[in-house]
């Protein structure tokens, strides 16, 4: 048993099999993490440095949980107050850290395939956290695993993703990952925000009405807005975009069938999904949050292999 | 190839082991029996089945014990994980490891490994169907042997259960 690959630098380059395995992987570290001993010594030898240069809660946190159950040694390295605010280069500033030797490394990067490229110049294997806005592997894992554990398969599934398409890594993942397990996928949202090659590139079926996407679905990924990368106005207001997009309890209520709700995090409360929601029975968000740790362990553990 | 044991062979083997518990750990008061996954579960299903016809069956306390993360070759080999099965508290108790071969003893090191996660037994024993004695790598014996036999490093030991194999009797396999 072991993946096909020897970094996770996004789901496009993973086999059904791979996913599979991680996922089977995954519900015995979530096992794992019931005991009264969270912990197992499998990568006690392993050193794990996690590499953000961008601003993160639950995946860092989740990672270097994960990395912790699993008895490796972590290096935290984050972009204020390191040396890269004077100027040092991605490659070099890795190359340092390498130097020391460390095994693995856990990186985001704003700009999209810096792991790509980092994986071409370094021998250590490189997970992939969030890239721009390219992908967010390990989040659709850990999405799919929730997804599994609420349903029982993702063959068939019909998942609603809706929101901020053009700029969400995690939808792109996402999307790679649940058509390659057979599930149905419509995107929903505003159109300034769905790029035109969702429908000609990965086969996605797109609806601009949110209400329409909800009664058709099974799962609702709601993903957030991300005004951080938005650098012309797409939609006039968050109050308008909330009006036609966001999701609230009425609108829920009005469906006439019970639906899952869904989201990455962080939340924009109000914007994209109303309290009374995500607060409320249909969300899985924190049990999303919950999943993660297990899934991740399940990515180390799988790439700490020497032989892959 | 060469049969160590047939099929009926193997299941006098088992009940003669299952006496040695029951006499050993009397009304099985604070006995718990650990099967080690995946390939152990066959012949720890056998031992208790056994165990509930000549003891009380409500005091037998039967769970399933995965290694996989606990290995000390995890960087060379990757193994599937199974599931690890213990609904009740191993805290003082006395642990019979079941598992169907003994041979470097890095398996039954691992279990000790995970074992320990779960609590602090009062006595930890070793129940094995086959012993593969001489080619130990760590200071580990069976307290309960079903067959001890000498083997070459070369050789392999492959047992085959009805329920799984469609065939039963355990084989010595030249390679």
């Amino acid at each position: 048993m072991k993946l096909s690959t020897k970094h996770l630098l996004g789901i496009k380059d993973l086999q059904t099999e791979d996913i599979e395995t991680i996922l089977s992987t995954a519900q015995q570290f979530k096992d794992v993490l019931q005991r009264p001993v969270k912990k197992v010594p499998s990568l006690r030898d392993v050193t794990i440095l996690n590499l953000f240069y961008e601003n993160s809660t639950r995946t860092r946190i989740s990672f270097e949980l994960a990395e912790k159950r699993l008895s490796a040694d972590t290096i935290n390295f984050t972009v204020s107050g390191s040396s890269a605010a004077k100027g040092e280069t991605l490659l070099d500033t890795v190359n340092n850290i390498l130097s020391m030797k460390v095994d693995m490394v856990v990186m985001r990067h704003s700009a999209s395939g810096a792991p790509h490229f980092l994986a071409k110049h370094i021998p250590a294997a490189i997970v992939n956290a969030g890239d721009g806005i390219n992908e967010h592997p390990t989040q659709a894992l850990l999405d799919a695993f929730s997804m599994k554990e609420k349903f029982g398969k993702l063959q068939g599934l019909k998942v609603a993703i809706i929101g901020d398409i053009m700029h969400s890594r995690v939808a792109l993942s996402d999307i790679y990952l649940l058509t390659k397990m057979g599930a149905e996928i419509v995107v929903a949202g505003p159109p300034t925000l769905i790029p035109k090659y969702i429908t000609e590139a990965l086969g996605v079926r797109v609806e601009y009405n949110v209400k329409r996407a909800l009664q058709w679905c099974d799962v609702a990924n709601v993903l957030r807005i991300q005004l951080e990368r938005q650098n012309q106005p797409l939609f006039s207001s968050l109050r308008e975009y909330n009006l036609a997009y966001g999701i609230n309890r009425r609108l829920l209520e009005s469906l006439g069938k019970e639906i899952t709700i869904m989201h990455p995090g962080p939340i924009n409360r109000g914007v994209e999904l109303d309290s009374d929601v995500a607060d409320g029975p249909y969300s899985i968000i924190l049990n999303q949050v919950e999943n993660g740790v297990a899934v991740r362990m399940a990515v180390l553990y799988l790439l700490a292999n020497r032989e892959n | 190839m060469k049969t160590i044991l047939t099929g009926p062979q193997i299941v006098l083997t088992v009940k003669r082991l299952a006496h040695q518990i029951h006499e050993n750990h009397l009304h099985l008061k604070d006995t718990v029996l650990l099967g080690i996954q995946p390939r152990g579960i066959f012949f720890s299903d056998r031992i208790v089945n056994e165990l509930k016809q000549i003891a009380n069956p409500s005091a037998i306390k039967y769970g399933k014990l995965d290694i996989t993360f606990y290995r000390d070759d995890v960087r060379k080999q990757l193994h599937v994980p199974n599931k690890t099965d213990i609904p009740f508290d191993i805290e003082n108790k006395n642990v019979i490891i079941i598992d169907d071969v003994l041979y470097k003893g890095r398996t039954i090191r691992a279990a000790l490994d995970a074992l320990l996660d779960f609590g602090r037994p009062a006595k930890v024993e070793l129940c094995v169907l086959i012993d593969r004695r001489f080619s130990r790598e760590f200071p580990i014996q069976p307290d309960y042997c079903g067959e001890a036999i000498d083997t070459f490093i070369s050789q392999k030991v492959k047992v085959y259960w009805k329920e799984k194999d469609e065939k039963e009797c355990i084989e010595l396999l030249d390679s």
